[in-house]
């Protein structure tokens, strides 16, 4: 059992909770992910740990209520407990002295991005941060990433805060006007595509963080499989992080597709009437 | 039941069948296949064991159980020291009485399957387990703690037998899991229909009354290395991982939804309970049609929980013929008693989607037997111009697992070969790391529960002669 230390709510649908894991968060490296379980009956769903502290042995997840095991996580409170929490897994982001680094993060994708523009930062980069969300109220942890970006730019779909339209439309003029080494960009499969497209032609190195969906998380099930560079590749072990030029995204967003419909039976409150819609 | 209880004879009795579920009762629930001898049936078979004074059947078992010792105590009716014979040698009777191949283990030596057929071993001994889980006592004898400290890293059958050995002997022993629950494969590979998971969790019960501790949600190799357990206090460490590795066939149309590794299915299924969806939240699809490519066990539990889970037609796809076929033979009846089609000397070359990325069909090739491959098995070879399409929803690769990378990638000086094995001395169990020992099907490739248990049994011994030499690591 692992229990929650603190509790933030951050918007209507976004959460944030700190965990006591003493041994994940002594080996925890940025662009690592856990895997949870919340009760008896539950799914294991992986979520990216979006911070940590060494010496008080927590880890911090921020989520957005998107299923029935999100929004049951949304439902502890700070001294409620996490029943299974296994970590840290996936491979670290790989955090060297690039130059400039541009890191673009997407609604939740924010929380994945700013452990990761914190250390490329203590690494000696130049980070320009662009960070969106649809609205104001959605957008995370900009005061966080603020503090570690040479420059922030921010971008609401409703034009609330900050530029109106989507994170590409900044990186677009970023691109045209200054030289930059790597792209790191986390979100939704439609938002890292998208950034992956447009740094292509320019020929910038871009790094993708795949979320699929995972079962064990440590290599034994393959649900998560993606192919990058015409090779399968599993993006608990072998991920999240990829060559986003590389990744083949029809396939990952065929296969993030796959439990849709699932999740929508749960969401509503099937019982399992024995209507045989397992099917 | 569809036993009939046949009457003793004077001179000969029958090889006793096991009472089972109906086939067609069968394929609507994950109730365990087999119910078990009843005690008339156990003590007729009991009496067929001719006591050999150099019992060929020991030889023939992994772990070396006392067989016709266990089975005379059954015939006098003393269940409680016949269980308690088989535990000398076994800690997971009830798993091994249903799991084990017998017939090309202990019952395949026996002298009375020479003429007639062997006595049936394995049921025998799943009788007694089944006895001591509802009536038995489980007795632990107090030890003197040596002081030294082992770390086991994986909680499959080779892992728990050598914790249990080590902590017979005084040793203090943690089992380090990965999953969320202890058992490795035996809870999320093997069907609750064939080993239900109590039988499991009561051995591991016992297990843990010896002192041993099993730390669940650690996976060494992320949570800790290696050398961070060696470095931490433990004198030694046992790797027992485990083949988890899922391989696929590289062919078009794998990435498409509807296209599971066994393990992905097997574990939805087993390890998360979808069968149980909503209730237990894991989801699981099935289709109308299902296609598991494979020949061995897996393949069989693949499918057989397939036809459970509602599909209307299940098929078997193997690319040799049934004779080179890896599963058991009682697996491959109980799969087409289940209604399973084969679909043998075939093998798909594509798996084609619809407009939505969602399987509808695969491409197979006809194969015949050729001249007998490096395996000794003749090799199939492609039949030229005999493509078909069949029309499935869903594919399941059973095509086998590999070793699991994540302990040798991160213990650089542990020898491996170029399957990704741990190299180890068989008797021992020994790695090229001083103080490390590995066994299971990290070493072997995937194999039995029982020969992971023998491979379990040989460490443990050499454990413990390394910790009572003094040796130091350093």
């Amino acid at each position: 059992m692992f229990k929650i230390v603190r509790k933030q709510v951050l918007s209507q649908t976004i959460k944030l909770i700190e965990v006591s894991a003493p041994e994940i968060a002594a080996k925890v490296q940025a662009g690592q992910f856990a895997i949870l379980r919340i009760s008896e009956n539950g799914e294991r769903i992986p979520l990216t740990i979006a911070d940590f502290n060494r010496e008080d042995g927590t880890i911090t997840f921020i989520f957005q209520e998107v299923g029935h095991t999100t929004i049951n996580l949304g439902k502890l409170e700070s001294g409620d407990h996490i029943l299974d929490l296994v970590g840290p897994l996936g491979m670290p982001s790989q955090i060297s002295d690039f130059g400039t680094v541009v890191c673009v993060g997407g609604g939740i994708g924010v929380a994945s991005i700013y452990p990761i523009a914190r250390a490329l930062a203590n690494k000696g980069n130049r980070i320009i941060s662009i960070i969106g969300a649809r609205s104001k109220d959605d957008l995370i942890l900009a005061d966080e990433i603020e503090k570690v970006s040479d420059k922030l730019y921010i971008t609401t779909e409703d034009g609330a805060l900050g530029q109106k339209g989507l994170v590409t439309d900044v990186l677009k003029g970023i691109i045209d006007e200054a030289q930059i080494d790597l792209v790191v960009a986390t979100g939704p499969v439609a938002m890292m595509k998208a950034v992956s497209e447009m740094t292509r032609p320019a020929n910038i190195r871009t790094t993708v963080s795949i979320n699929s969906t995972m079962v064990d998380g440590t290599g034994m099930c393959g649900a998560c499989r993606v192919e990058v560079n015409k090779e399968a590749k599993f993006a608990c072990v072998d991920g999240p992080e990829f060559d986003g030029h590389l990744v083949d995204w029809d396939i990952v967003e065929i296969r993030s597709r796959t439990f849709i419909d699932k999740e929508k039976m749960v969401m509503e409150g099937c019982t399992g009437g024995g209507c045989s819609c397992q099917r | 039941m569809s036993t009939v209880i046949e009457k003793p004879k004077k001179e000969k009795v029958d090889r006793q069948l096991m009472p089972v579920q109906e086939p067609h009762e069968r394929v609507k629930n994950f109730d365990e296949v087999a119910f078990g001898y009843t005690e008339e049936l156990a003590l007729l078979e009991a009496s067929r064991c001719l006591q050999c004074k150099k019992p060929l059947c020991v030889d023939g078992c992994p772990v070396h159980i006392d067989i016709p010792g266990f089975i005379k105590l059954i015939s006098e009716k003393d269940y409680q020291k016949a269980i308690d014979k088989i535990r000398e040698k076994n800690d997971l009777p009830g798993i091994c009485g249903r799991v084990c191949p017998q017939e090309s283990k202990c019952e395949g030596n026996c002298l009375l399957g020479k003429k007639n057929e062997p006595v049936a071993i394995g049921r025998l001994q799943r009788f007694v387990a089944d006895w001591e889980f509802q009536y038995g006592e489980y007795e632990v004898e107090d030890v003197t703690p040596s002081g030294k400290k082992v770390a086991v890293v994986g909680s499959g059958p080779s892992g728990l037998v050598v914790a249990a050995d080590l902590a017979r002997l005084g040793h203090k022993v943690s089992i380090m899991e990965g999953l969320h629950v202890p058992g490795g494969v035996m809870v999320y590979g093997i069907p609750e229909f064939r080993l239900p998971k109590a039988i499991v969790q009561h051995e591991i019960d016992n297990i843990q009354k010896l002192g041993v501790e099993i730390k669940c949600n650690t996976l060494i190799g992320k949570s800790n290395t290696v050398d961070d357990l060696l470095n931490s206090g433990y004198d030694s460490v046992f790797i027992g991982t485990g083949a988890g590795y899922p391989y696929f066939m590289d062919i078009p149309g794998e990435f498409l939804n509807g296209v599971y590794s066994a393990n992905e299915f097997l574990m939805r299924a087993n390890l998360m309970k979808a069968y149980l969806f909503p209730e237990h939240l894991t989801p699981i699809r099935i289709g109308k049609k299902v296609a598991v490519i494979g020949g061995g066990n897996v393949a069989m539990d693949s499918v057989r929980t397939a036809v459970r889970l509602g599909t209307e037609e299940a098929h078997i796809i193997y690319r040799r013929s049934e004779k080179e076929m890896p599963a058991r033979l009682e697996e491959i009846e109980h799969a087409r008693e289940e209604g399973v089609q084969f679909k043998l000397l075939t093998s798909p070359i594509e798996i084609i989607g619809d407009e939505n990325g969602w399987v509808k069909s695969m491409i197979c090739l006809q194969y015949e037997l050729g001249e007998p491959d490096e395996s000794g098995r003749r090799r199939p070879v492609p039949i030229k111009g005999s493509e078909f399409e069949l029309e499935v929803d869903t594919v399941i690769m059973a095509l086998g697992q590999g070793a699991n990378p994540m302990v040798p990638q991160t213990t650089p000086d542990l020898e491996v070969d170029k399957d990704g094995n741990i190299i180890v001395d068989y008797e021992t169990g020994q790695t090229s790391k001083p103080g490390v020992f590995a066994g299971g099907d990290i070493v072997t490739g995937a194999d039995t529960v029982i020969e992971a248990m023998g491979a379990g049994k040989r460490a443990a011994q050499a454990i413990h002669e390394y910790l009572s030499s003094g040796n130091k690591r350093h």
